[in-house]
């Protein structure tokens, strides 16, 4: 459908279904606010949503330079999506080195908006471009719109009284007006965000207002872009919407725990990426009884939270891969004593330090096995940043039901990724039983296991008579006291393991995507979700015998893992990893599963999926003629 | 187990005995400290249930398990930690660390340093036997240069650390020596500790019979100790010795003894103040033992008042809810911008 603007006749209008925009420039130049902005306008204008921030681990990397390119792509659309979208329809490029290093990544055909001012030689040289792209053949596949955005940002403040270096970063907000115009875009959400968040300072608001009002006047003027393009609002779920990004909802979840619970939350932590955000929101919650405690180290952290537990909170530490393996002693303590303890993972690239802000799912084995002695406990997976809510409620309620630490683990995909967020009814959730035990007539026990969940009680200080101790030498069944007896730590040991497997009756059944047996049934976790489920509704569409599930409780398993498995001919698992789950799938049910696997710090995409099934779908079917020959 | 709640006015050690087995060495100097803790905590007022007793790995660390309170026998040098977070969740109650020179001055110095530092009210009682004696006689952090243990056969090469110079560089707000062998200065001591609001830390000089005996003979040995020990009173003139006719004095910036005839000191010998603001002088005192001829300094070295870690953590949340009112949680998950989908159908 096409039709003629009204402010400018020149200009078409187009209906799209969907767009990937990516924004990218140099660490400095405001990409991820940018991107933040554009995501937020689009949420509120109703389209479905989904967002890939991917930025360097360096604050500031030399200007200009390629390790210093920062990037936003999102995905809105009319349709529901679940993914941030495998290539890039229109790309901003800043600066030489953020077209260089986002360029390959973008189909033929698309769009490709430059900042020319930023195309100088020092620049073009500090990314290692022999000739300038922009006039030799570099972009003859693209639609490229060359746009001298710092001149005309520059132009369009000259009557303000800032400096300019001050003008010029601005010009991001130039950028934004211009795609505002472009997808027909309000200002109003992103005027109100800079409003108050410079407030402080009248003149910036000024400026990078009316930055953002000339951006779209430009694009809408000049003879430059002649189209732009609609995209109606999704059909979303009837309901109250927000955007949210996975570690705000996992900060969220928490404080919805404590309240449900009525129990005082307290969050020990030590900085670490990509974890760090919740430590930011959850220590902005204190009227909510929240307290936060920034730890001298990661031991430390877990230790804070294991006390706060002992005296009756609800204990949690976040961290990252590097930190966990240092909390791992401590989450054994937490094992023996059993005190309830959630233990927030965002994972990223590792070993060692890895990729700090990209992502991965490799430590699945760590959370499972990473510890000294038989030493099982609960590991749960929210699989989009919405559902990062969700698990981490879970996290709280098995917690403190079964008296056990939690193992949450979400990535840097989901942490700082973000999707339009249906807003629960606060009423309608379940509240969450705390119990404390008080003196009774009886004598008390510490180690008396309540007789379908295992748990023991948790009795805390402050209460008189119920006076205990407990430690990490291996407990005496039922008394607590300290025990080196043979046939009592093998015991201890089948109800520590017999106590996270009672967790099973809380699991909800998994639901297969799909048919309930056929070909191949593809087994995802985490933040795979949003690539497997598009790629499996897409082939379906096409008639293949594939179905999916997705696994967000990985210890104990849903009890209907076994037969599900069972029902299909071939698995396949794809992860960001080398094949932990699989691997921990033959372990259990010694099924023959295929692996898929990306581990380059970034989530998969849809075609990669679909590339998979579709190997092995056609190896069944070479396998499904040879034995029907024979 | 006590099935009665014990009412405060009428406890007693018994109160605070476990029914478990003590298991330490016969003649270690750990017995002394539990009955004298044990005697002492009757004395504070609190009561039994608001204590609670968290220790890391060691010796000294099944303190705990011996204790008729709440306790915690947690991970090598981690206590600090652990308790840390009690602590700040629970300020009610009255949070004791029982560690030892490996636990809390080895692999658990960093979180030694920070517990004190951040003020947390903790009391830190730190058994100092100069060796690791669960693991059967390595040295130990504070073992002297040289010492030749099971992991030293040619004596030792590590300089050792000197925990209440530690303490106060970490800006304790409290800082006390004692020893195993003088049940009433323990005493004394213990209960200022316990009385102290804020982190307060106690080394006691703690006798290994098996694995490093008569390691502190200078405070124990009854024929040289008044002459090689001095115990601080505050407000009084730095004096010691058998008769009472050594005292100690700056000269020029370094602490010196002078001799006088007993009952008559000089009027320029210095003179005792825990609760100095500046720590300087607290700081000479726990430098002494470094200068040949002076004696170790028992007692409280410093006491000073400050807001703590706890207090202020829970004052920001009251503060909080008062300014802001208590948490709304339909407000705030329905914070930000939103926007409503309609039911088309």
């Amino acid at each position: 459908m096409t039709t003629h603007s009204e402010a400018n006749p020149q200009k078409k209008t187009e209906e799209l279904e969907s767009v990937v925009i990516r924004f990218a420039g140099d660490s400095g130049d405001g990409m991820q606010l940018t991107g933040g902005q554009f995501t937020n306008t689009s949420a509120v204008l109703g389209n479905d949503i989904s967002t890939l921030p991917d930025f360097p681990a360096e604050i500031r990397a030399p200007a200009g330079s390629l390790p210093g390119v920062s990037a936003f792509q999102l995905n809105f659309s009319s349709s529901e999506i679940r993914t941030p979208g495998d290539q890039p329809d229109v790309l901003i490029a800043m600066n030489p080195a953020a077209l260089k290093t986002n360029i390959k990544d973008v189909h033929h055909g698309a769009i490709v908006i430059i900042n020319e001012d930023a195309f100088i030689p020092r620049n073009l040289e500090r990314a290692n471009y022999e000739s300038n792209p922009l006039e030799d053949d570099t972009l003859k596949n693209y639609r490229v719109y060359r746009i001298p955005i710092s001149t005309l940002n520059q132009n369009a403040l000259v009557d303000i009284d800032i400096s300019g270096k001050a003008k010029d970063r601005c010009k991001n907000f130039f950028a934004l007006g211009m795609m505002y115009w472009m997808y027909e875009r309000p200002l109003d959400v992103t005027i109100e965000w800079i409003k108050k968040k410079f407030a402080k300072n009248e003149l910036v608001v000024e400026a990078n207002i009316k930055a953002l009002k000339a951006g779209f006047h430009y694009a809408e003027t000049a003879e430059v872009i002649s189209t732009h393009y609609k995209i109606q609002p999704a059909q979303l779920k009837p309901g109250k919407y927000r955007n949210i990004m996975g570690n705000e909802a996992t900060a969220l979840g928490l404080v919805t725990a404590s309240t449900l619970a009525k129990t005082p939350l307290v969050y020990a932590s030590y900085p670490i990426t990509p974890a760090s955000d919740i430590l930011h929101e959850l220590s902005k919650r204190k009227n909510f009884g929240v307290k936060t405690l920034q730890c001298e180290d990661e031991i430390a952290a877990i230790g804070a939270a294991i006390g706060a537990a002992f005296g009756g909170s609800i204990g949690l530490t976040g961290t990252s891969g590097p930190g966990l393996a240092l909390k791992s002693e401590a989450l054994n303590l937490a094992i023996i004593v059993e005190l309830p303890l959630i233990v927030l993972n965002i994972q990223r690239g590792g070993p060692s330090t890895g990729l700090p802000t990209k992502t991965e799912q490799s430590d699945l084995l760590q959370a499972m096995f990473g510890r000294n002695g038989d030493s099982p406990l609960a590991i749960l997976a929210p699989c989009t940043p919405g559902d990062c809510f969700h698990m981490a409620l879970e996290a709280v309620k098995i917690a403190v039901k079964y008296m056990t630490p939690v193992i949450f683990l979400s990535d840097g995909y989901l942490a700082n990724g973000s999707e339009p967020w249906m807003i629960p009814d606060y009423q309608s959730l379940d509240p969450i039983e705390v119990k404390h035990p008080q003196l009774t007539s009886e004598k008390f026990l510490p180690y008396l296991r309540n007789e379908s969940t295992l748990a023991r009680p948790w009795a805390i200080p402050g209460t008189p008579g119920l006076e205990h101790r407990i430690g990490g030498l291996e407990k005496e069944d039922v008394t607590g006291n300290v025990s080196y007896d043979p046939q009592n730590h093998e015991k201890m040991t089948h109800l520590r393991a017999a106590k996270i497997q009672a967790i099973t009756q809380d699991i909800p059944d998994l639901e297969v995507l799909g048919k309930p047996e056929g070909d191949v049934l593809v087994v995802g976790w985490g933040s795979t979700y949003g690539a497997i489920y598009s790629a499996v509704e897409k082939l379906q569409k096409q008639g293949a015998s594939v179905s999916s599930i997705h696994l967000r409780y990985l210890n104990p398993f849903p009890k209907n893992l076994e037969s599900i498995l069972g029902s299909f001919r071939r698995v396949l698992v794809p992860e960001m990893n080398m094949g932990q789950l699989a691997m921990i799938l033959r372990a259990k049910y010694l099924i023959d599963c295929q692996t898929l696997n990306k581990v380059q710090g970034q989530p998969f995409k849809i075609s990669e999926i679909t590339a998979g099934i579709e190997k092995l779908l056609s190896s069944t079917h070479e396998v499904k003629n040879v034995a029907r020959s024979r | 187990m006590s099935l009665e709640v014990v009412k405060n006015e009428k406890l007693t050690r018994k109160d605070f005995t476990s029914d478990q087995d003590v298991r330490w060495c016969p003649g270690c100097g750990d017995y002394a400290i539990l009955a004298t803790l044990q005697n002492v905590l009757p004395q504070l007022g609190i009561p039994r249930e608001k204590y609670a007793f968290i220790s890391g790995i060691g010796c000294s660390s099944r303190f705990p398990y011996y204790m008729e309170t709440y306790g915690f026998h947690t991970i090598h040098g981690r206590a600090p930690a652990i308790a840390t977070g009690l602590k700040a969740h629970r300020p009610d109650l009255s949070v004791w660390v029982i560690t030892g020179d490996g636990d809390a001055l080895s692999i658990g110095g960093n979180h030694l340093i920070h517990a004190l530092r951040r003020n947390v009210d903790l009391k830190i009682i730190l058994f100092n036997n100069r060796i690791y004696g669960l693991t059967k006689g390595q040295y130990s952090p504070t073992s002297e240069y040289g010492k030749k243990t099971k992991s030293t056969p040619y004596g030792s090469v590590d300089y050792p650390l000197n925990p209440t110079a530690l303490a106060l560089a970490a800006e304790a707000t409290f800082v006390a020596r004692t020893h195993d062998t003088d049940i009433k200065h323990m005493t004394e001591v213990l209960k200022a500790a316990g009385e102290h609001k804020g982190s307060a830390f106690v080394e006691i000089y703690q006798n290994c019979v098996i694995f490093n005996d008569n390691a502190f003979t200078q405070v124990s040995d009854k024929q040289t100790r008044d002459d090689l020990s001095i115990k601080l009173a505050d407000g009084k003139p730095l004096i010691f010795g058998k008769e009472l006719n050594k005292g100690i004095k700056l000269n020029q910036g370094s602490m010196e003894v002078v001799s006088f005839e007993a009952d008559s000191p000089p009027d320029d010998l210095m003179v005792h103040h825990a609760t100095k603001d500046d720590s300087v002088y607290a700081h000479l005192l726990a430098r002494m033992e470094e200068i040949p001829g002076l004696p170790v300094p028992l007692g409280v070295f410093r006491a000073i008042q400050k807001s703590t870690y706890d207090e202020m953590v829970q004052a920001q949340v009251q503060d909080a809810i008062e300014k802001t009112g208590p948490g709304d949680m339909e407000k705030l998950l329905n914070s930000g911008d939103t926007w409503i989908v309609e039911n088309k159908a």
